[in-house]
Parts: structure tokens; sequence; C-alpha cells
């Protein structure tokens, strides 16, 4: 009894402890991202935002949450009730899954697994689903041709995203997520960090994050002034909100994701004390935060993109660019010496 | 070992589940979403026996590529219900013939299934604990078998070639946006400023001049 104790049930324990430990914060951590999108979109327009619930609207998300939480859902009769009510579950599980694996500090990670890089990389080729699955159930021509949009979309920079993440993997020799931090951990500090030999990519992998969580100005899966909401037009109360939070949660994670391949995850831009003193759990929220900023100014000031702008330049200017790139690096490394062991 | 255990037969139950309604259920996006959760219990199964760069993989390639693909089809199709099970009896006898002799032939690969001599000293071989997973292949893929991965790739090219060959056509009648056209417009050659007098407006004669 003692040893399955000590076997299963205490590291099982510890497990959950830290699972919800860790979701509450990042949910925590959402609600005001989420108000400092609104913002940052605010200020660039000279508006004031959320500024009513709470001091400086401190509680506007957790008004929403309440609003959306009480409202009745509506399931429409000719809707695949099923996959319907799937579909934003779907979306949502499969965005906080990701985290599993993300570490924040060192040794601050759930799972700690040798390929924590693949695990993302097919859990955010997963996210799609909850996309697809919306906007057929709906059984309605605006959710369906949404739907549609964003399978191509999310296809297409998937296939950049991926030579991007091959570029630094080149580089680092391993495909668990802690030691492409600890690749980057050189005495130059900041300067010895991914972004800077690796820039074309950084610029790429921002690009393809954008699209990849259909934010603005690639947000052409829920245009409105086309489609109305896209996929979430017949979506009202939780289930929205669902398909909301796993859209912040998967941007969030790709911020996180940035962070740790070209950002030196929780590592001190200035290698030595008194900026070593400062826990690396706060320059990784920092850093992430940064990247969550210029996500956040690109939606205030760039226009959408039209559909066939948008795969021109994820077939045409990001391949063909991120391609070469893995050519050039791998080139670099072997004939430079440079390789990883 | 319970929990291994445990999951084993969690995945594999769910897998068989799953492949039996990806042909039983009536409509074809939800086989299509029956054949995605068999993919997903198959890489857990992967991830049990340890090969966990083959699961992810499996995940990335098939669920997240070409399932995406299949879906994508299937719900684009009119597919007519009543119209597809109308034939059903009148398939029925091809149908039996067809599946009889793939397990026919099934049971004969079964029957005389022997264990290669040294396929049975391999698996009791300890995996080097100084290797990660995913090392491991690359070090047999890129050297043993080098050849055969990159005459795949030519497969996977050729059949790319002949997707696009297929499906490429220029119409001389559709406008297309040349974005080097465009960006190659300078103030010079894309507007005038011209001065017009109080009362008389430009003259028609000066149209040509205005488009350089």
């Amino acid at each position: 009894m003692a040893e399955i104790w000590t076997a299963y049930l205490w590291p099982l324990i510890v497990m959950v402890a830290q699972s919800v430990l860790l979701l509450v914060v990042l949910l925590v951590a959402i609600a005001y991202i989420l108000l400092a999108d609104r913002k940052i979109w605010a200020a660039v327009q000279i508006r004031r935002g959320p500024n009513v619930v709470g001091p400086w609207g401190l509680f506007q998300s957790f008004a929403d949450l309440l609003k959306f939480v009480l409202k009745e859902p509506v399931i429409p009769s000719s809707a695949n009730k099923g996959i319907f009510v799937l579909a934003p579950l779907v979306s949502c599980v499969l965005a906080l899954s990701a985290w599993a694996v993300i570490p924040v500090n060192l040794n601050w990670v759930i799972a700690d697994i040798n390929v924590g890089i693949l695990y993302i990389f097919a859990i955010s080729s997963l996210s799609i689903y909850g996309i697809i699955m919306a906007g057929w159930s709906s059984n309605s021509k605006y959710p369906f041709l949404s739907a549609l949009r964003s399978a191509a979309q999310m296809v297409s920079y998937e296939v950049s995203i991926g030579f991007v993440l091959i570029t630094v993997l080149l580089c680092v020799g391993s495909l668990n997520l802690s030691a492409i931090v600890a690749a980057q951990d050189t005495k130059f500090g900041i300067l010895g960090w991914y972004w800077l030999p690796l820039f074309p990519m950084f610029v790429i992998f921002y690009v393809s994050a954008l699209a990849e969580t259909n934010r603005p100005p690639f947000d052409l899966v829920e245009a409105e002034s086309e489609l109305v909401a896209g996929f979430m037009v017949e979506y009202g109360s939780t289930p929205y909100l669902l398909f909301m939070l796993g859209e912040y949660v998967a941007i969030c994670s790709m911020c996180a994701l940035g962070t740790i391949l070209f950002l030196g995850g929780w590592l001190s831009p200035i290698p030595f004390a008194p900026f070593t003193w400062v826990p690396g759990v706060i320059w990784f929220v920092l850093k992430a935060l940064f990247l969550f900023f210029l996500f956040a100014m690109a939606k205030a000031i760039v226009p959408r993109y039209r559909y066939d702008q948008l795969m021109r330049l994820g077939w045409k200017v990001f391949l063909p660019i991120s391609i070469a790139m893995v050519v050039i690096v791998a080139a670099v490394l072997q004939f430079a010496g440079l390789a990883p062991a | 070992m319970i929990f291994p255990a445990l999951f084993f037969y969690l995945f594999a139950a769910v897998l068989i589940g799953s492949a039996v309604m990806v042909i039983a259920s009536r409509n074809p996006v939800h086989s299509v979403l029956f054949l995605i959760l068999a993919f997903v219990n198959a890489s857990g199964l992967f991830v049990l026996l340890g090969a966990e760069f083959l699961a992810m993989i499996l995940i990335v390639v098939y669920v997240g590529a070409v399932a995406v693909l299949f879906l994508f089809v299937i719900m684009m199709l009119d597919v007519d219900f009543a119209e597809l099970r109308e034939g059903f009896m009148e398939y029925l006898p091809f149908g039996l013939v067809i599946g009889g002799i793939f397990l026919a032939e099934l049971i004969a690969v079964a029957l005389g299934w022997a264990i290669g001599p040294t396929v049975s000293s391999a698996v009791t071989a300890p995996i080097p604990a100084d290797v990660s997973n995913t090392e491991a292949i690359g070090l047999v893929l890129y050297t043993r078998y080098i050849h055969y991965f990159q005459l795949s790739g030519l497969v996977l090219l050729v059949a790319m070639i002949g997707a696009i060959v297929l499906t490429l056509r220029h119409k001389a009648s559709v406008k297309r946006q040349s974005i080097a056209a465009q960006n190659a417009r300078k103030k010079a050659t894309a507007m005038a400023v011209r001065q017009v007098a109080s009362g008389q407006g430009l003259r028609e004669s000066d149209a040509a001049e205005w488009v350089k």
C-alpha cells in the first residue's frame, strides 16, 4: 500500500496541484491580458477603453465572464448538436493543454518531455479542429465559409512555423524546451539569444503566429465586415466565452513560445548581478508581455489582409525564405564547426 | 506497472471503438472525426511504447494536415444519405467478395508468419540511455536508410508537381494583381500635379499627358 502511495498517488497529487496552480495563474493573467489588449487598442485610437467596472476598468474581464456564464446557451435547431457543443470545448482544452510543457523558469515545468516543441506544434495543429467543427456543425453559411478559410489559413502558416522551429532546433540540437533556453545562456546576455542570429526567422515567426492564432491583421476567419463573426456567429454565452478564452490562451502560448525560442526564456538580458538576482519567471513574463504588446499593436495599426494576399504571403514569401534559411543555417553550422554535438 | 497497463487498455479500447465507428457512423463528417480520435489514441499507444517522436509526428502529419484536408473535402461534398444507402444491397456481393479475399490474405499472412532470426535479439536489446528516441531515429534514417528516405521525398515531390500541373491554369480573361508592378510605382509615374486656371478646367486633349 505504501508503495502505491509513493509510486503513484503522491506524484499524481503533486501533478494535479501544479496543474491547478498553473491554470489559475494563467487564467487570471489572461483576464488582465484581455483588458490590456482592449486598453492598448483604445489608446491607439485615442479612446479610453473599458474604464467603468472597478478602478481603471480593472474588473472588466470578470464582469464579462459573469455576463457570459449567466446567459442562456442557445443551440440552433438545425445544428449538429453534439459537435456544436464539443467545438468550443475542443478549442479551449487544446489551447490550455499546450501549457503543460512550457517552462516558465528553470525546472518550473509540469511535463519536461523530450519532444516538447513537437508537442506544442502538434497541439497548435490540432487547434484548427475547434474552428472547423464549429463552422460545420452550425449548419449556416457564414460559419461554414469561415471554417473553410481557417482550414486553408492555418495549414499554410503552420508550414512556415515548422521551418522556423527547424532552424532553432538546428542551432540547439534538442527538442526539449528547457534545453532550447539553456542553449541561449551565453556570456553575451541579450546579444546571445537567437533573435539576433536568426532575426529573419524571428520576424517570420511573429507574423506566422499572428496568422496561426487568427489575430488581426489575419483575422479573416472572423472578419466582421464579410462574415459577421465567422465560425462564432451561432454561439453565445458560455460556449462563446470558451472560444474567446481559447483564442487568448493560444495567443499567450505563442508569446511564451516566441520567448523560449528567440528571447532566451527565463534568462536575464544582462548576464551579471544584480540582474541575475531577479527571479527567472519575472524575466519570462516581461518578455512574453513584450511580445504580446507587439501583437496588440499589430491589431491596432495594421489593416486586415485580403484573402489572396494572405495566401501569397504564406506560400510565395515566407515558405521560400524559411526553406532557404534552413539550408543556410545548416550550412553555416556545419562548415563553421558550430553544430551542436 | 498498473498505470501503463491501464492506459494501454484505455487507448486500445477507444482506438478500436472509434475505428468501428469510422465505418459504422452514417454521417461522413462524424466518420472523419472518429478517424481523428483513432489517430490520437494510436499516438497515445506510441507514447506508451516510448516512441514519443513517432507519436508527435503522427499527430502533426496525419491529424494536423491529412485529416484536415479529408474533413475539408468531405464537408464540401453534398452527400445524399438516402441515395448512398439505396445501392447497399446491390453492391453487397462485391463487398463481401472483396472483404473475403482480404480476410483470406490476412489469415494466410498470419499463418505463414515467421520472425526473422536477428529480430528477436533486437527486441531484447536495451534502449541506449544516452540517446533520445528522436536522435536514435535520426541516426538510422539518415545513414542506413538515406536512399529510401530520399526516394520517398521524390515520390511526394512528384505528387506535388502532379497536383500543380493538373490545377494551375492562367486565364487571360482574369485580371491578376502584379505585386511587383504595384511596388514599382513611384510618385513620378503614378501622379501628376496640375495648376488649373480658375473657370477653365482641364481639357480632354490633356488626357494623354495625365497618364504617363
